[in-house]
């Protein structure tokens, strides 16, 4: 047995010694299969974060980060599988089929409490999506013009607390499963317009909405916690430090910025709201 | 003599079954007819043919003169002439016994329950159920709620009264309260049809009694001499069976 | 159970239990205490052994959490006047459009056949849908068509849809209330001259619906809980409110919150129709 599990190590030790990161030996051990890093997203997995639903070909920003990372980690693009995941599996108790799960999760105290996450690896500024017909009825992207909007938003997002924070809409919020309810609200009128990560705006208005626009954006520091992405892991999962050990290095190496370059949407031409 | 009810070669079948087979009946005013005969006799059916509830295939039925069974004739304004008792009561068993009595006179003929609120107490004191106008179907006995009945039918003022074995489901004890009401009818002079099984009855207070087997009407006169001279054969034999 | 009744059923006034009450009484004490012990035993068992379980912990602390609860139990309850307004402002709906449609389906004028397979037509494919995909396709759909706003609000139109699916069970129901009325009470009502719409208004359908009433009474209790389903297509009642809370905190103790309050409405409401479930069949019988 101890036999086994030595020739084992010794043989991951071999396949991973090929590459030339440093510090690549962090994560042995530690994930659920060894020599293997099992990386979850949603399902679908939706653009720009993913392209074409497919983080196997490491196009789209968080297919390419979770590669990036997975390599900084010590581990081969062939050594990553990728399962799927909605929210709530995500973070049901019990054991996880993944060793960390990067779908846009956002950073919370609250989250924090019940799952582990890994250091930001993509801080957002929210954005408004609307379509033009809202526009040319007189939306402004001032908040005064805002609260006098029907809102609509995803309800499983921290775009729901930032909607009552933020802009305090004069009517009751409608709240939806996924994007694709939020924009099939949108098309039929039932609400005027709904708050997103940028990049996801961005795409949900140039794809998926007939008439699509984007009003503003709120700054990234507009409120006190502004929308940071992390990579969930179970509480306690000994990976974590490995994992932000990775993110740490990919941030200060520049890496991460070019990642963001490449795939997501330069925001600029956005006018921010005040 | 033309009778007040007139049944020409009527026949009526149910399916494959004939149950009517060329039945002549005539029914005068004033007079009290019953039907006797076996279970599945035809009495039943002839009932219902006679209150329109079964249309007949063959043959006329007159009231008055008048062919009430003539295809496509509306036969609403004909039942409230001619009402119907039937063996199971079939009282409504949501409503009191007074509610069941005033149900067709305001439905039918527009009358309001200030209107009806002294006829329907009277007619319940005439058959002695002043107190039970406000009981309901199930909290009354079997009598009492056949005599109910009756008194529903009569509330719609007919002119012929129909009696469809109104006895036969009764505990034999009350059987004698129901004879008494019909007795009283006689008395006033209803024009009656009855469907029976009460020999005694029968023999005491009917004008023509018919024999009926197989759908026809084997042999009909007057009571003492059908049962004391019956010249058929066949009504020999059911009433030594029943008597 | 006093034991006078059972004096009296003896024919026997005296104090002593005759030989066979002596014998039941022993019965019944005899089960009474099985069934108090294996009661006993099962909550003893999961009470003892459920916190065994290596999981129970973090199982305790992601639906059980008693700060999650306190801090989302108000927010819930708030949702749920929702729930019960939808609820409140469906049900009259769904009862009358439900009787009507029963109408139809029993309406034997052949100038009126095409309401008659209208109506057959309506419960068979409002029955044979998933109330979830109902709603979607009236929710988003008719007000896709363009409509301006008050009027494609999702209330009106997520309502329209469970009025919709609802009705056709309850047109189920009611028809087979009506089929359930015998044959004999038509004819009395005819013999006295009343019209078939009278008959049916005055004497068939009273009967009917008091026939049905339990059933149908499971159907609303059924109504309330599917009101929840409205939340996909927007409206934040307590099941998207509790979907809001659980993502916020990663905490699944919310949704223990809801159903809690569900709970609290529909067991009450259950009880009371096995209660005239069991009313009614001792009057039938």
């Amino acid at each position: 047995m101890r036999l086994l599990a030595t020739t084992a190590a010794a043989l991951c030790l071999t396949a991973t010694g090929a590459l030339a990161h440093g510090d690549d030996e962090c994560a042995v051990g530690k994930t659920l299969e060894d020599g293997v890093l099992t990386i979850a997203t949603g399902n679908p997995a939706f653009y720009p974060w993913v392209l074409n639903d497919a983080p196997e070909s490491g196009e789209g920003f968080e297919a390419a980060v979770a590669y990036a990372i997975a390599a900084e980690m010590g581990f081969d693009a062939d050594a990553v599988t990728w399962v799927r995941t909605s929210f709530d599996e995500a973070i049901q108790p019990g054991p996880k089929n993944f060793d960390f799960n990067i779908q846009q999760y956002s950073i919370t105290p609250e989250r924090e409490q019940m799952v582990d996450f890994s250091l930001p690896y993509y801080t957002s500024a929210m954005a408004v999506l609307t379509t033009e017909a809202v526009v040319e009825a007189g939306a402004e992207p001032t908040l005064e013009s805002l609260r006098g909007l029907l809102w609509g938003a995803d309800a499983n997002t921290t775009a729901v607390p930032m909607l009552t924070e933020i802009v305090g809409p004069e009517r009751d919020a409608m709240l939806y499963g996924d994007n694709v309810d939020v924009t099939a609200a949108m098309q039929a009128g039932q609400i005027d317009a709904a708050l997103f990560d940028l990049p996801t705006a961005l795409y949900l208005a140039a794809v998926v909405v007939e008439g699509g626009t984007i009003l503003g954006q709120f700054p990234a520091d507009r409120s006190d916690n502004p929308d940071q992405f992390g990579l969930l892991m179970e509480e306690g999962n000994p990976l974590k430090e490995c994992v932000d050990h990775a993110i740490e290095h990919l941030t200060e190496s520049g890496r991460l910025a070019e990642i963001e370059a490449e795939w997501l949407q330069a925001a600029t031409g956005v006018p921010v709201i005040q | 003599m033309r009778g007040k009810l007139e049944l020409t070669n009527v026949w009526k079948s149910f399916g494959d079954h004939q149950v009517c087979r060329g039945v002549d009946l005539s029914v005068g005013a004033g007079q009290m007819v019953c039907l006797i005969g076996a279970s599945g006799s035809g009495k039943s059916t002839l009932l219902r043919c006679m209150n329109l509830l079964e249309p007949i295939d063959e043959g006329t039925i007159h009231l008055d003169g008048q062919d009430i069974s003539e295809p496509g004739l509306d036969a609403q304004p004909i039942r409230t002439r001619i009402g119907i008792v039937f063996q199971s009561y079939n009282l409504f068993p949501h409503m009191t016994a007074a509610q069941n009595v005033m149900l067709a006179p305001r439905r039918v003929r527009g009358k309001t329950p200030a209107e009806l609120a002294a006829p329907v107490q009277a007619l319940f004191a005439r058959f002695g159920l002043a107190d039970r106008m406000d009981h309901y179907p199930d909290q009354l006995s079997g009598g009492q709620q056949q005599r109910v009945a009756i008194i529903r039918a009569l509330a719609m003022s007919p002119e012929i009264m129909l009696f469809d074995e109104i006895t036969s489901a009764l505990d034999p004890e009350l059987v004698g309260e129901v004879l008494d009401v019909l007795r009283q009818l006689r008395h006033e002079g209803m024009t009656m049809v009855l469907a029976t099984h009460e020999m005694s009855f029968a023999r005491e207070l009917a004008d023509t009694v018919c024999f009926l087997d197989g759908g026809r009407i084997i042999e009909q006169g007057p009571p003492e001499a059908i049962f004391a001279a019956p010249r058929e054969a066949r009504t020999r034999a059911f009433l030594e069976r029943v008597l | 159970m006093t034991d006078a009744p059972l004096r009296g059923a003896a024919g026997d006034t005296s104090a002593a239990p005759t030989r066979r009450q002596a014998y039941e009484a022993r019965l019944k004490r005899r089960s009474n205490m099985i069934a108090a012990g294996s009661t006993i035993a099962v909550v003893l068992a999961v009470v003892v052994l459920v916190p065994l379980a290596p999981g129970w912990e973090a199982v305790q602390r992601s639906f059980f959490n008693g700060e999650v609860f306190a801090a989302t139990f108000p927010g819930l309850l708030n949702a749920f006047m929702l729930d019960v307004a939808i609820f409140l402002w469906c049900a009259p709906a769904i009862a009358i459009l439900g009787l009507l449609i029963a109408l139809c389906r029993d309406v034997r004028a052949p100038a009126l056949f095409p309401l008659r397979m209208f109506g057959a037509l309506y419960t068979d494919i409002f029955r044979g849908l998933p109330v979830i995909l109902v709603i979607y396709l009236v929710g988003f759909g008719v007000p896709g068509l363009g409509l301006p706003r008050p009027w494609n609000s999702p209330y009106i139109w997520g309502s329209l849809a469970l009025i919709l699916v609802y009705a056709a069970y309850v047109a189920e129901v009611i028809r087979s209330g009506i089929d359930s009325i015998h044959q004999s009470q038509r004819s009395a009502a005819a013999s006295l001259g009343l019209s078939e719409a009278d008959t049916m208004r005055f004497v068939v359908l009273p009967q009917a619906i008091r026939n049905v009433a339990p059933a149908n009474m499971n159907l609303f209790i059924a109504l309330q809980k599917d009101v929840a389903l409205l939340s996909f297509i927007g409206p934040v009642e307590i099941f998207r409110q509790a979907g809001v809370y659980k993502s916020l905190m990663a905490n699944f103790t919310p949704y223990v919150g809801a159903a809690l309050i569900f709970l609290a409405i529909t067991i009450p409401a259950t009880r009371y129709a096995d209660y005239l479930l069991h009313k009614q069949r001792r009057r039938q019988r």
